[in-house]
């Protein structure tokens, strides 16, 4: 599985596209997708929610298990995925695309790690 | 390290994600679980169970023994029966859920969960001490492959020669597939009809693949513990570990049943759980709960009354994939035992309104 070049990710299995730092998209990636099983409830923080890096703010739950989803950076919320929440699957089947999660206007520089290091901390983990 | 299955190399070419249980690495899902669990409603799965337990015992006395050793009376079972039963310890505490095959009137297969596996062997040999019989652990080099949906009976009996029509739920009959001998079972944990197939370990993979083929017109897809957990949820089958554990004896999970009193010989664990019987204590007992939304409630969490005061605890839970709604099941007080009582689950800090339901939460259409 190929994460894209273009995007920051965290330890936490979140990845950024931080080119619109004012509505940065987040999601989770296809190995935090695959580890989780199938999809099948996603509690995203509200619009206009003030998220702290390394907190959670919302879950997702598959079909064995809960995972919290954790703010890859400081900011606030400014859209979410109302598609992904009524259809959760789309966290398995495009975890890089349609299955993105919320927007995030951010507050303060995220510390991220690049595909390679991403690549690198999974091959760990 | 944990133990591979005698299958490990067949799912990792299939692309399996595993899983460690009870020691042993198996297949979690091969690619969706939610695909994997409807399949096994709607047409078949595939399952390797290689690390469930195993352990014969042989003898003139192996049923006297087992019937001392275990809480059912297995003296009663006819040979090619098999019956649904429990170990426990002296003060009635559930040590493991089991299915004993008789295979002939001086032979049993005690069929024990994997992480449960050794003390269930140790214990039966202690206690079949002063009888006179073999106990033999064959855990180790005996693999279980589980075909289990509606099409199984037609994919079973493409591949073997036995008369699956004799062939009855909770029996067993020795037969052959492609030549292997294997012990043919027609049981199951999935709440299908189904069967399960005892091979030696070194010949499972010849077997796997000669169901994978019988199959391919039958909609089989390989199954992984995943959905074998969900499946047997809906079906209201308890889990050791969950619903069973050496802190309640089989009444408290709503399985007295399965304990026989009526044994010459007494039994272990009789004592203590002639007085769980007569008791008129309040104890909990294990109950259906179903929930709205998508939000299940988990193992462990708590049920709540009404008036907001703890009074059970959840022993499984999970968005059913056959119903679409969370299903769970619980140890509640009989006061708040009858079906359509109103309780509450304390998900994550949300209190969520759930209903008592009679189980099973699935039935097979008949």
């Amino acid at each position: 599985m190929s994460n894209p070049e273009n995007l920051g990710y965290t330890a936490e299995h979140e990845w950024v596209d931080t080119a619109d730092l004012t509505a940065a998209t987040v999601g989770v990636t296809k190995y935090a997708a695959d580890s989780l099983g199938d999809v099948v409830y996603v509690q995203l923080p509200e619009v206009g929610a003030q998220v702290t890096a390394g907190e959670s703010c919302g879950e997702i739950e598959s079909t064995k298990s809960v995972s919290d989803l954790f703010a890859p950076a400081d900011g606030v919320v400014v859209e979410i995925n109302e598609a992904v929440v009524d259809t959760p699957e789309l966290v398995n089947t495009d975890p890089f695309g349609d299955g993105w999660l919320f927007r995030l206007r951010v507050e303060s520089e995220p510390e991220l790690l690049d595909a390679a290091a991403y690549a690198e901390h999974t091959k760990e983990g | 390290m944990s133990t591979p299955s005698p299958l490990h190399a067949v799912h990792e070419a299939l692309g399996a994600a595993f899983t460690d249980f009870a020691g042993w690495s198996m297949p979690l899902r091969y690619g969706s679980e939610l695909a994997e669990h409807k399949a096994v409603r709607t047409a078949s799965g595939l399952f390797d169970l290689s690390h469930m337990g195993e352990i014969e015992l042989t003898g003139p006395e192996a049923a006297r023994a087992l019937d001392y050793a275990l809480v059912g009376k297995l003296s009663a079972v006819k040979p090619g029966k098999a019956r649904y039963t429990m170990i426990c310890d002296a003060a009635g505490g559930v040590l493991d859920d089991l299915v004993v095959y008789r295979l002939a009137d001086d032979k049993f297969m005690v069929v024990a969960n994997a992480s449960n596996a050794p003390a269930v062997a140790a214990a039966l040999r202690e206690r079949a001490e002063k009888f006179d019989v073999e106990v033999t652990d064959r855990s180790a080099d005996l693999a279980l492959i589980a075909v289990q949906g509606p099409t199984s009976t037609a994919i079973i009996g493409s591949v073997t020669g036995a008369d699956l029509d004799a062939l009855k739920y909770y029996a067993s009959v020795p037969a052959a597939i492609a030549g292997i001998d294997i012990l043919l079972a027609r049981t199951g944990y999935t709440g299908e009809d189904g069967f399960e197939v005892y091979v030696d370990g070194d010949r499972a993979a010849e077997v796997w693949r000669v169901l994978t083929e019988a199959g391919k017109d039958h909609g089989l897809l390989p199954a992984g513990l995943a959905c074998r957990d969900t499946l047997r949820l809906e079906a209201g089958m308890p889990l050791y570990g969950n619903e069973l554990t050496a802190d309640f004896t089989p009444f408290d999970a709503g399985l007295g049943r399965v304990v026989k009193f009526d044994k010459p010989d007494g039994f272990v664990g009789e004592a203590a759980l002639r007085r769980r019987r007569d008791a008129d204590v309040e104890t909990k007992v294990l109950v259906g709960l179903v929930g709205q939304g998508r939000r299940a409630p988990r193992h462990g969490y708590a049920v709540l009354a009404s008036d907001g005061t703890e009074v059970g605890t959840v022993t499984s839970g999970a968005l059913s994939p056959t119903l679409g709604h969370p299903i769970a099941m619980a140890y509640v007080p009989v006061a708040v035992s009858e079906p359509g009582t109103a309780l509450t689950v304390d998900i994550r800090g949300t209190g969520t309104p759930v209903e008592v339901v009679k189980l099973p939460f699935y039935q097979r259409p008949a």
